[in-house]
């Protein structure tokens, strides 16, 4: 299945990623190539059989409503790439 | 304006109350807390972190679902909803899609002209709650991660409101179900209830809605009237003028009083959801259901009916005291006690509604401070003091008032103050004759020789003013009568 440039643009922007005209080129002939090589799972004859999301056949795993604990605040932000007041700092979503 | 039809739908979404998150033993009592000291690997969903599903979360968005007549399914299923936004750490948050916990349920509202209408509940289904983003200084926003995770109900109403009035009774009645169930703390400043709003118009006659648009994160009552009223004339206005109306999310700007349009394109629905793979199905048996059924209270609209014809209140009062759970607890207790002394519940009705709210109103205390203001056996034994002739109403009230800023009980206040009702006739018969002597009373007396018996009362409340309330009022008008005739 051969995706259009479109589509690749849009996945691109789904998944926040800036991508030059040669890189969606690039992208389409790759993702094209991977689906394909999915779409021969088509192949297989699936009628009766149900969609299936969960291979371990375990239901209802529930935990009791305890309270073990939150992390402190320096290992929250450990990783954070910029703080400030505490907080995590990103760029303004509402930029103009 | 009438030329065109109004649908609205409303997504509330509360959070659940339990002890911890949704999905790990994060604690979820962050509400006050500094930012980010509430988070825990799970909510800040770290690689190689497991999401396991709180128990009780699931026991409550169940209890919910058969308060608001849904039914609960038996087999339900997380799934991951994929966007890409600062307040959800994970790039997806974790949700439930095609098999939501409850389908298919109902409410009922009562509009202020009086009329009852039943709105359609199409689903809820449990999911986590995002982050906070505030806006910081120059293209910077901070986030907060305290109720990341927090266990979240989403509610979703069918397309059967027609006014910004009805969504408003809708949101109300939402809250004082869920509060009196015990499954939200209904405080809707910390945005533990909150609404979307979907709105759309078309003109009479036209079969298919109109595009809707979406209103985002409404906390308040006021609020979601005004902005849906704001919505639905912008609609009408442009349909008019010959524009078109188009999907989109806007936001409530309370200061503009307006909703104003956010960027559609940013927020591109194409979600992806697919089943959690972390999170097995949840299949809930006949046991486990029954449960959930035998923790069902009775709720606010059976309470109220029951109010009614048991204790012969009217609606107004009923209303008043179904209100809270708290109080309609407070106002049974307060019967029965009643009962033991005499007094009927129409009494007790009073004395909750016109002492009790007027001073929890004054002092600024929530409803279900009444019960510890004043415990029922101080509200019986203030009844009983009345109903004793020990002291009078006024006097009554009086100590009510005390009682409740002191806690002292009502005996000893009337004790202590020496508020006890006057019926010595000696006592009073100098208080009367000296009254009568008062030259204000003048008048009243050359009235009431004239053949005007009702001027009377005017001496009686003489008396009491010079009493301070506390002469019984038959022995003061028998001894002015007295009075009047020998001299």
């Amino acid at each position: 299945m051969a995706l259009s440039i479109q589509e690749v643009a849009h996945v691109a922007q789904l998944a926040r990623m800036r991508l030059s005209d040669e890189e969606l080129e690039l992208m389409q002939s790759q993702l094209s190539n991977i689906l394909e090589y999915i779409e021969l799972l088509q192949e297989v004859d699936v009628t009766g059989v149900e969609a299936t999301a969960q291979v371990t056949g375990l239901s209802s795993v529930l935990r009791p409503d305890l309270v073990t604990g939150a992390l402190s605040r320096e290992e929250v932000l450990a990783n954070a790439p910029d703080q400030a007041a505490g907080m995590f700092r990103v760029r303004a979503v509402f930029d103009e | 304006m009438s030329a065109y039809l109004v649908t609205i739908g409303l997504e509330i979404h509360a959070h659940i109350l339990t002890a911890s998150k949704m999905f790990d033993g994060c604690p979820a009592n962050y509400a006050g807390a500094e930012p980010n000291t509430f988070v825990s690997v799970v909510s800040l969903g770290l690689p190689g972190t497991l999401p396991v599903v709180n128990q009780a979360a699931v026991e409550r968005a169940a209890l919910t679902g058969l308060a608001l007549n849904c039914r609960i399914n038996e087999r339900s299923v997380f799934s991951r909803k994929s966007y890409i936004y600062p307040d959800l750490v994970k790039g997806y948050q974790i949700s439930q899609y095609d098999e939501p916990l409850c389908s298919e349920g109902w409410i009922e509202i009562r509009t202020a002209a009086g009329a009852t209408k039943r709105i359609g509940i199409e689903r809820l289904h449990i999911e986590e709650d995002t982050g906070r983003l505030s806006h910081a200084e120059a293209g910077t926003s901070l986030i907060d991660y305290n109720r990341a995770g927090m266990p979240l109900m989403e509610i979703v109403s069918c397309p059967e409101l027609e006014t910004p009035e009805e969504a408003r009774l809708y949101f109300e009645k939402m809250r004082q179900i869920l509060v009196w169930i015990g499954v939200n703390s209904g405080n809707l400043e910390e945005g533990a209830l909150r609404c979307d709003a979907n709105v759309s118009v078309r003109p009479v006659g036209q079969q298919h809605y109109g595009a809707k648009v979406e209103i985002k994160n409404i906390n308040s009552y006021r609020y979601v009237e005004r902005a849906l009223a704001f919505e639905i004339k912008r609609q009408i206005a442009l349909l008019q003028a010959g524009g078109v109306v188009h999907q989109e999310t806007r936001g409530w700007d309370e200061l503009r009083g307006e909703t104003v349009g956010q960027r559609s394109k940013e927020f591109a629905h194409d979600y992806r959801y697919f089943p959690e793979p972390d999170i097995p199905p949840i299949v809930l048996d006949a046991t486990w259901m029954a449960a959930r059924q035998a923790e069902l209270p009775e709720l606010p609209d059976a309470r109220r009916m029951r109010f009614m014809e048991a204790y012969g209140l009217n609606l107004q009062d009923a209303d008043l005291l179904t209100l809270e759970r708290s109080v309609a607890d407070y106002y049974e207790a307060g019967v029965a006690a009643a009962q033991a002394i005499g007094a009927s519940p129409k009494e007790v009705a009073n004395w909750v509604l016109n002492e009790g709210f007027r001073l929890l109103k004054d002092r600024g205390e929530a409803y279900e401070q009444l019960a510890t203001r004043v415990p029922v056996a101080h509200l019986a034994e203030i009844i009983n003091l009345v109903a004793q002739g020990s002291v009078t109403r006024s006097v009554a009230k009086q100590v009510f008032e005390e009682s409740f800023d002191s806690g002292q009980t009502p005996a000893a206040i009337v004790k202590a103050k020496g508020l006890t009702q006057i019926s010595d006739s000696d006592a009073m018969r100098s208080v009367v004759q000296h009254v009568l002597a008062d030259p204000k009373a003048a008048k009243a007396i050359a009235e009431y020789r004239g053949g005007k018996t009702s001027a009377v009362q005017f001496l009686v409340g003489m008396v009491m003013k010079a009493t301070k309330g506390q002469a019984n009022p038959h022995i003061t008008r028998t001894l002015l009568e007295e009075e009047l005739a020998a001299s």
